[in-house]
């Protein structure tokens, strides 16, 4: 239609084109509207697009190998650049001879100057273990060393000729690298570089992202369990009642999370609340306390009590306008009341359903907190391990690399559902 | 008042009362018996106890007391789905995210019918409204007076027994409704059905109804068909709520079989017909329907001085507001035939009306 009416042109009464009439109209009221939002949008991009821009960026980039950048003067050095030459100059899987040796050696000078083994060593050290101090140690002795340089760096260590040790370097000699997407997902390069799995007892990242994405399902479950009927009463009671219990719902989100989070260590420790209850009424014995805390328990309870609000408010306010006639006339055609809720009132809240149980499941996909404080180790999720490579590792890149993947598996996510169910039926409020 | 409660009625209401709170009645003793194949409408202003009275025959209200039977059985406990009673809602209730065939499909699902039994009733209820061809479609994309036939449809397709109706032109323009009346009246007559019809709309009471109960305080006021309820109403609610009415405030001063004397405020007389009025002494109103009045000179037993106070002009006739016994707000209607008396503002004319067209009805 549009295509038409471009081809007969149609134009204002004194000739001008209708469209471009139009679009000068309209001109003035876009600009302003885009000036309205040029603060958000500023805003935006600096705290959103950019930093996770950032994470991207730095989960397939490592330059710790390639470049020294001082601290006090901040002034940039490339290092390694012997040894770089020679990877380049060679084939991946050829076997380090002398002159490999000697240009990791003149390396190794420079970085004692810059005080920097330390820095590569760590680089090295995420992918083949032990190797820090190989390298802090070898640079100590550098300036000394005298060709023959193979035998005189395998004077000072035996690992020298370690074959995935020099794997490494020839990775890490590229800032660019995919090694900690592997990394993340429990893969590592072998000597001659093709990818297998790494050892059974290394193998940490894909199980955890499995319970992850199980737990998150599971609480997802939980949460509509509970929030379904609590969602149902608050839009079928009189108005001065449904507020109160409304109150009641939004609660949670008045109280800070730590407080929610530590006082169901109070209530579900083993001389908690609850099993004291228990003993008390002889249920447990008191050598048979249960253990409902510091596991996958403890992160379940309190995940799907803080995350319970996020299920009541969209099926709540889908459920609101449903019209009581609709179950009534279902009634009136014959159907049971059994069959005009799962037939006629149920997959009239589908749209409410599908937005909780997406906005639920995302936020335990990447709950932090309180998996941290009552998870113990069997209840630690994906986040937990982030933060440890964060703060406690340093490994940034590996950090980066986790997040990214958790990224894309919830982007999979809001596909799918976007495929299956239809990302305008959603309805958050 | 409610006609007696027979044996062989198909639905009765005996001696029904509801309470929501237990401290006031909304339905006060309502006696009701309906004929099979009978239109039936209940009439009257919101809060009158009608739409109680009809949730109590689909089920979804209990009564208080009484019994409601259907076929002679008693239905007061036996729940909505097994009543076998159509249902056409306010609001359509057309289930939204199905299609009108799905929807129309629903109760006979439900009723485990087979397959090609139910597209053929499912066609035949479509072809019935002529909406043969809108079958795929969801009901929001269909306009008000397409969902009101397809709701119509969906509560005649599994053949019940009887079909009550809510309100269902309730949100349709006029031009629509008047259409949509006719069509239901139609569908009645034609299909033989028993139809229970809730409604604050006169006209649409009197146009389809055979008989019409007129709701008010949790009571039926009269019960009668259109015309008599019209013409001859028993009470002074019931002549107030049908139609246009003048009203004389007068007391009694003698009774003569059923004619009776009553003084007016201005201290004239005038006769009228006791319907529901007391004894000599005692206050009582007429009710003289506007189109009963006539400007004439000739003499009468009720002939007044009138002077005009305003004319509307309504094409086929012409609305004239006069002053008659004190009462400014009397209106007549002077139809607007051949040589028909020419008014003018500010003019004194007389006008007569038969004594049986005044009715001695009880003070408001």
């Amino acid at each position: 239609m549009s295509d038409t009416s471009t081809d007969t042109g149609l134009r204002t009464v004194d000739g001008q084109p209708l469209k471009k009439a139009l679009s000068a109209a309209q001109a003035k009221a876009r600009r302003r509207a885009f000036l309205l939002v040029l603060p958000l949008l500023a805003f935006v991009i600096v705290t959103f697009i950019v930093p996770i821009g950032q994470m991207l960026h730095r989960s397939v980039y490592n330059a710790d190998f390639t470049i020294h950048k001082d601290f006090g003067t901040r002034e940039i050095t490339p290092i390694m650049t012997n040894l770089s030459a020679w990877f380049d100059a060679n084939l991946a899987g050829t076997d380090p001879d002398e002159a490999a040796f000697a240009a990791l050696a003149a390396d190794l000078v420079v970085l004692r100057e810059l005080r920097a083994p330390g820095q590569v060593g760590t680089r090295i050290n995420y992918e083949v273990s032990g190797t820090r101090s190989l390298f802090t140690k070898s640079a100590r002795r550098a300036e000394r060393l005298e060709p023959p340089y193979k035998e005189a760096l395998l004077d000072i260590d035996e690992d020298w000729a370690d074959p995935a040790l020099w794997q490494a370097m020839r990775g890490a000699s590229s800032p660019y690298t995919a090694n900690f997407y592997l990394a993340a997902v429990d893969l590592a390069r072998d000597a001659d570089g093709s990818i297998t799995q790494v050892n059974d007892n290394r193998k940490v990242y894909v199980k955890l992202f499995w319970r992850t994405l199980l737990l998150a399902a599971l609480i997802t479950v939980l949460c509509f369990i509970l929030a379904f009927p609590v969602a149902h009463l608050l839009a079928t009671l009189p108005l001065r009642y449904s507020n109160l219990l409304m109150i009641f719902v939004l609660l949670p989100f008045w109280t800070s999370l730590l407080v929610r989070t530590t006082s169901w260590i109070v209530l579900l420790q083993s001389q908690g609340v609850v099993n004291d209850i228990l003993v008390t009424l002889g249920i447990v014995g008191d050598d048979g306390r249960m253990q409902m805390i510091y596991n996958q328990t403890g992160t379940i309870i309190a995940m799907t009590h803080i995350l319970l609000p996020f299920m009541v408010l969209p099926l709540y306010s889908v459920m609101r306008p449903i019209d009581p006639s609709y179950v009534r006339a279902a009634r009136s055609l014959g159907a049971s009341s059994w069959t005009a809720f799962f037939r006629i009132y149920l997959p009239q809240t589908a749209p409410g359903i599908g937005a909780g149980a997406l906005l639920v499941f995302i936020l335990a996909v990447g709950y932090y907190i309180t998996p941290a404080l009552v998870g113990g180790s069997s209840g630690q999720l994906i986040s937990n391990l982030i933060a440890f490579h964060m703060q406690g590792s340093l490994n940034w890149s590996l950090a980066a690399a986790l997040a990214s993947l958790l990224l894309a598996g919830v982007l999979i996510l809001y596909w799918l559902y976007d495929r299956l169910v239809g990302i305008d039926n959603l309805k958050l409020g | 008042m409610a006609s007696a409660v027979t044996q062989d009625a198909f639905v009765e209401f005996d001696r029904v009362q509801k309470s929501y709170d237990g401290e006031t009645l909304v339905v006060k003793d309502l006696n009701l018996s309906m004929a099979r194949g009978e239109f039936l409408t209940m009439l009257g202003p919101s809060g009158s106890g009608k739409t109680t009275c009809l949730m109590m025959l689909a089920g979804f209200e209990t009564a208080t007391h009484g019994e409601i039977r259907l076929e002679g059985r008693e239905i007061n406990n036996i729940p909505p789905h097994k009543r076998d009673i159509g249902m056409v809602f306010q609001n359509y209730a057309l289930f939204p995210h199905m299609t009108v065939s799905e929807n129309l499909s629903f109760p006979l699902e439900v009723r485990k019918m087979g397959k090609s039994e139910r597209e053929e009733k499912v066609k035949r209820a479509l072809d019935m409204v002529q909406m043969g061809e809108f079958g795929d479609r969801r009901p929001a994309q269909l306009s008000g007076g397409q969902q009101q036939r397809i709701a119509l449809s969906r509560a005649l397709v599994f053949d019940p027994t009887l079909v009550l109706m809510d309100e269902p032109l309730g949100a349709l323009d006029k031009q629509l409704r008047e259409h949509m009346q006719y069509e239901i009246k139609h569908l009645h007559e034609n299909l033989g059905i028993t139809v229970v019809y809730v409604t604050h709309d006169q006209s649409e009471a009197l146009t389809m109804s055979d008989r019409v109960a007129v709701f008010n305080d949790g009571k039926i006021q009269q019960l009668a068909p259109p015309d008599q309820l019209y013409e001859r109403p028993d009470n002074s609610f019931v002549a107030q709520f049908i139609g246009e009415n003048n009203k004389l405030t007068g007391k009694v001063l003698n009774r003569a079989g059923d004619a009776v004397l009553v003084e007016l405020p201005d201290g004239k007389t005038c006769e009228a017909l006791a319907v529901n009025c007391g004894e000599p002494g005692s206050e009582t109103l007429i009710s003289i329907r506007p189109e009963r009045v006539d400007v004439t000179e000739a003499a009468g037993p009720n002939t007044a001085q009138a002077k005009v106070l305003e004319l509307i002009y309504l094409g086929d006739h012409i609305r004239c507001r006069m002053n008659v016994h004190g009462n400014d707000a009397f209106i007549v209607k002077v139809p607007n035939s051949a040589g028909h008396k020419h008014l003018i503002v500010g003019e004194d004319t007389m006008v007569t009306w038969a004594t049986e067209d005044a009715r001695a009805l009880n003070p408001l």
